[in-house]
């Protein structure tokens, strides 16, 4: 697997946005739930929560350390995936597909602009590979 | 270390040693207390309505489940057992002894003071002896263990900045990369906000940080002293006087007081309020992780802030209680404390005096820079230069042999030794920190360097080897992220 | 040593500390052989009165009962005494199994769903509940029953000075439910400090009914007869082991206790084993969801606790193995039995009379005609420690408690004394 998809956008927190129309699914990235081991325990927003761009929004846990979630967006909730909170493996097996953590309604796309794109993200876990969140 | 499936138990999956539920039959026990019925005297509104499913036992088979459990551990008395930040050093049997005289265990903490002078004076004593080891003024032996009394003295730091019409304005404490974790939560529970500050290239306290993160909002700082690796603050001076020169006060954590022991003391250095771990420097066994005991000591400016009651002495040599501190911060413990730990403590340093506890801090830290020597050829070490009574390694290398400090831990369990602290401090990658303790002969330190070096020399021709360890131990590595991700915390949920 | 080190004194080593501070004097006397230092500290000890020395009431938290001989036998082995923190699961697997059994028989016990692994005490627990339900509710409002220990709630008033905590008491258990709107908590105590057997159903039902959490802080060993915290519809149950296998020891150490509903776990403070499998398939137990702890979490942990009370939970897991429930039981029920024949006899001295307001288990309230401070003291001089002398409005009120220990002899004793120095 790549560690790094083309065509999502990013944030230096190590959280990715895939845009479908005006709803954007929220994951980490293979190179965050890596530097985390093995995922035990996602602890995510509830469906209506209010988020906002960088505040933390809930907790991926690893057996040694837990990370905050960031949200990249500005947002409400509109889902959280109960697979990953019951299997919390997904999020190690699939970050950019079934280990997905939250649906969110961006209230300004504006925010969209601070994100970083595949090759930018790239770069950025070049220079800095530090741990995948906190 | 051995099995035992004589028991004749059937466990639910392979076992070292059965569950009590798994050896309990149905009607067996009895005889330790003759049986009675309360129903006459409790209303039927308020009597157990749900089964009371303990498991059924006869003695013997209690006895040989805790016995065979009991085997299964590694412990002082088994072994050396170099915990760094953890001082397991040996345990001296009369100390339980003295504990356990009835004077002392058969004693209610609310028995009045007349029937409860040889234990009060007990307290008063040990306070006094604490207070010429630490050079601090007075002493509070009530917290439980070190957590409760950084807890106590952050409450006290609150009080005495209160007291100044200064409570609201100073709100951060500082702690270092260094720090135990205690720290920072202590801090957190006691309201203020963190700020972290890193290590210089000799593993002190980055001072130029130090001095861009002081101000006037700051309430103290938290300091370990030899640090968490195992290093002597070379800039002690500098830092008490930045601190104290923007109205702070200096807390000394002194989870590494053995290094200490008639070396120097705390009150000499500037520190204004201290705590000692009894379970550490002197002596009290761990108890697989408790009781401890976290004495908190106070320059005379803190000392109106220490909890309450205060054992004193009156002019006929009687000894009270006295709650009559209107600063203190309250109470945070019921009782005495954790007095029996207190009865060990104070059996040790009387039987050490003062020429004991000197060649404690001496030989402590002759120990560990023993073993720095021999280990310094192969391994690399964090900072190098002469140690304290522990030394850090940085096993970066051998990780990228393909050994990380773990596997290395691991193999030492195969080589008859406990393992050292591995992955702390945090601020050393592959950490691996080592605290031999004064009460280790030398052939002892000798054979686990010996083993540490052959460990090292597996790294480098066959590492996976080393990763496979242990092999030796009653298990085999645990998966904890099978313990984390599906919780079996009880019986109930272990057999659903 | 020193050769390989490098230096020719152990001072060359010292170099970096300050010269002023170097090589104190510790104002210590001379050291002493065992021998010495044993006479001393029997000395010491023969200066206090052994609560076994005669009989003995008092109670208030803390009670002498009777400790199986096999109890100290297995819970004090060295392996036990003398191991750390189990941080090496493979060579810690005694340590883990016996806290993980005794999280076992606590849940059971208290019919919670599960216990950490130890707290320090009983009043730190009440603490560590109260700050829980503050995480969990969002609110900051601590509200605690007269019925609580006075210890613990100075203590609890003591640490709510930390996260800033607003504790608000009340005098009883109506005035407890009645405070139950904003508040995070509603904590009570049964058997209630005074000794009565307290409602623990409605203790939940208000709470419950406000958005807040039912603490009850529960003595182990009256939930073997009393319905148990969980049974009531309690969120967190928490007490002190002592009465488990643990000596009196002037008050500690013993074992603070915490339950929780299953839904909480990830808010419980201190250590919790949980069961798993080694890398050969044989069942094992670790140290489990150590992200709540400071060691991970820091300034987010659900609390500073790292050293806990360990091997005083296996003293309470081993206890709890020998008395099974029909021991247990016993245990409750004959203190039970034996309070309430004292409480008649004591009642009919002229002058006393047991004002507890309704039923109580193995300790109840004797009001005396004159202050309980001078009669306890009175009494003594029979040799008699005759209860606890309550500090509330009415100074004449002394907290009589019995335990399995107790004797009719030992009742008639008081019941002399008492009547002697009341005529």
């Amino acid at each position: 697997m790549s560690m790094v998809r083309e065509g999502l956008l990013y944030s230096k927190e190590h959280e990715w946005v895939r845009l479908e129309g005006d709803v954007a699914f929220v994951g980490i990235t293979h190179f965050a739930q890596e530097q985390l081991g093995d995922v035990v325990y996602a602890e995510l927003p509830e469906k209506g929560a209010a988020v906002r761009q960088h505040s933390s929004m809930g907790v991926v846990e690893s057996v040694k350390a837990a990370s905050d979630l960031y949200a990249p967006v500005s947002g409400e909730i509109l889902e959280r995936n109960i697979k990953v909170i019951e299997k919390p493996e997904l999020v190690n097996l699939d970050p950019y597909g079934d280990g997905w953590m939250v649906r969110v309604r961006p209230t300004d796309r504006g925010e969209l602009g601070v994100l970083l794109s595949a090759a930018a993200y790239r770069e950025h876990i070049g220079e800095s590979p530090g741990t995948g969140g906190d | 270390m051995r099995r035992s499936p004589e028991s004749g138990a059937r466990t639910a999956e392979p076992a070292l040693e059965p569950l009590l539920v798994e050896l309990a039959r149905a009607g067996r026990g009895g005889g330790h207390v003759p049986d009675a019925d309360a129903s006459a005297v409790i209303p039927a509104r308020f009597r157990r309505t749900v089964p009371l499913a303990l498991p059924e036992l006869v003695e013997q088979q209690v006895v040989r489940h805790f016995t065979h459990l009991a085997q299964l551990n590694y412990s002082v008395d088994t072994g050396f057992y170099p915990l760094g930040s953890c001082t397991m050093k040996y345990n001296p049997k009369v100390n339980d002894r003295a504990a356990a005289l009835a004077g002392f265990a058969d004693l209610h903490p609310l028995q009045p003071e007349a029937d409860t002078q040889g234990a009060l004076r007990l307290i008063w004593e040990l306070e006094r002896l604490l207070a010429g080891i630490t050079g601090m003024a007075e002493i509070s032996l009530q917290p439980a263990a070190g957590a409760h009394a950084e807890f106590t003295s952050l409450l006290m730091f609150k009080a005495f900045h209160a007291g100044r019409g200064e409570g609201a304005r100073r709100r951060r404490i500082i702690v270092p990369n260094s720090a135990h974790g205690t720290n920072s939560s202590s801090a957190a529970l006691c309201g203020y906000v963190v700020t972290t500050v890193p290590s210089d290239p000799r593993g002190n306290v980055d001072l130029a940080a130090l001095r861009a993160a002081l101000g006037d909002d700051v309430a103290g700082m938290m300091l370990t002293n030899p640090n968490t690796l195992g290093l002597f603050e070379e800039h002690l001076e500098a830092v008490m006087a930045a601190v104290h020169g923007c109205g702070g006060l200096m807390y000394g954590d002194g989870a590494n007081m053995n290094a200490l022991l008639g070396i120097a003391r705390p009150g000499d250095l500037g520190f204004d309020v201290l705590h000692l771990n009894l379970h550490k420097t002197f002596s009290t066994p761990h108890g697989a992780g408790g009781p401890g005991a976290g004495p908190v000591c106070a320059t005379p400016a803190l000392a109106p802030y220490l909890p309450v009651p205060r054992v004193i002495r009156s002019e006929e040599g009687r000894f009270r209680l006295d709650s009559q501190r209107p600063q203190s911060v309250g109470r945070v413990r019921a009782g005495h404390g954790n007095f029996g730990v207190l009865v060990r403590a104070y059996t040790y340093i009387r039987q050490l005096g003062e020429e004991g506890l000197r060649a404690t801090g001496e030989d402590a830290v002759l120990a560990a820079n023993y073993l720095l020597s021999r280990l310094r050829p192969t391994f690399d070490v964090a900072f190098d230069r002469p140690c304290m009574h522990e030394l850090v390694l940085t096993l970066a290398a051998q990780k990228s042999a393909g050994a990380s400090a773990l596997d290395v831990a691991k193999a030492l369990i195969d080589e008859g030794f406990h393992p050292p602290t591995v992955y702390f401090p945090l601020s050393v990658p592959e950490a691996m920190m080592i605290e031999p303790t004064e009460t280790e002969p030398k052939e002892t330190l000798d054979a686990f360097a010996d083993a540490l070096l052959r460990i090292a020399a597996l790294v480098r021709t066959d590492p996976a080897a080393v990763r496979a360890a242990p092999l030796s131990a009653p298990l085999a590595r645990l998966d904890e992220v099978r313990a984390a991700r599906n919780p079996a915390l009880t019986w109930e949920r272990a057999s659903s | 040593m020193l050769a390989a080190v490098g230096v020719r004194t152990v001072d060359e080593l010292l170099e970096v500390i300050p010269p002023h501070a170097r090589r104190p004097s510790l104002d210590a006397p001379a050291g002493l052989s065992e021998l010495e230092v044993a006479a001393e500290v029997v000395a010491l000890a023969s200066q206090d009165r052994p609560a076994g020395n005669g009989p003995f009431f008092l109670g208030a938290g803390s009670y002498r009962r009777y400790i199986p001989a096999a109890v100290p036998a297995l819970a004090a082995r060295s392996e036990f005494l003398t191991a750390y923190t189990p941080y090496q699961p493979e060579v810690s697997q005694g340590t883990l199994q016996a806290i993980w059994e005794y999280q076992s028989l606590i849940a059971e016990l208290l019919a919670m769903e599960v216990a950490n692994s130890s707290l320090y005490d009983g009043s730190t627990a009440v603490a560590e509940a109260a700050m829980l339900a503050a995480r969990v509710t969002g609110r900051s409002r601590v509200v605690v029953s007269a019925s609580v220990h006075p210890e613990h709630r100075a203590v609890l008033a003591t640490y709510a000075k930390g996260p800033d905590l607003d504790v608000v008491e009340v005098a009883d258990e109506a005035a407890l439910l009645l405070a139950a709107p904003g508040a995070a908590c509603l904590i009570t105590q049964n058997p209630a400090f005074r000794g009565d057997i307290v409602d623990l159903r409605a203790l939940a039902e208000a709470a419950h009914a406000a958005g807040a959490l039912a603490i009850a802080s529960v003595d182990p060993i009256a939930c073997a007869v009393l319905e148990p915290p969980g049974a009531c519809g309690v969120d967190v149950a928490i007490g002190d082991g002592q009465g488990l296998g643990i000596p009196l020891s002037f008050g500690g150490p013993s074992v603070g206790i915490m339950a929780v509903r299953a839904d909480l776990v990830r808010q419980l403070p201190g250590r919790i084993v949980g069961a798993t499998r080694d890398a050969r398939g044989v069942r094992g137990f670790v140290n489990t969801l150590q992200t709540r702890e400071q060691h991970i979490r820091r300034e987010k942990a659900t609390s500073n606790i790292c050293t806990n009370e360990a091997v005083y939970a296996i003293h309470a897991a081993v206890y709890l193995s020998l008395l099974g429930p029909r021991g247990l039981a016993a245990v409750a029920a004959r203190s039970a039995l034996t309070a309430h024949r004292a409480a008649a006899r004591l009642a009919s001295i002229p002058g006393c009379a047991v004002t507890n307001a309704g039923p109580f288990l193995w300790e109840f309230t004797l009001r005396l005609p004159r202050a309980a401070a001078a009669v306890r003291d009175a009494v003594l001089a029979f040799g008699i420690v005759a209860g606890h002398p309550l500090t509330g409005d009415d100074p004449n009120e002394l907290l009589v408690a019995c335990t399995e220990l107790t004797t009719d002899a030992d009742i008639d004793a008081l019941a002399d004394a008492l009547t002697r120095v009341l005529a």
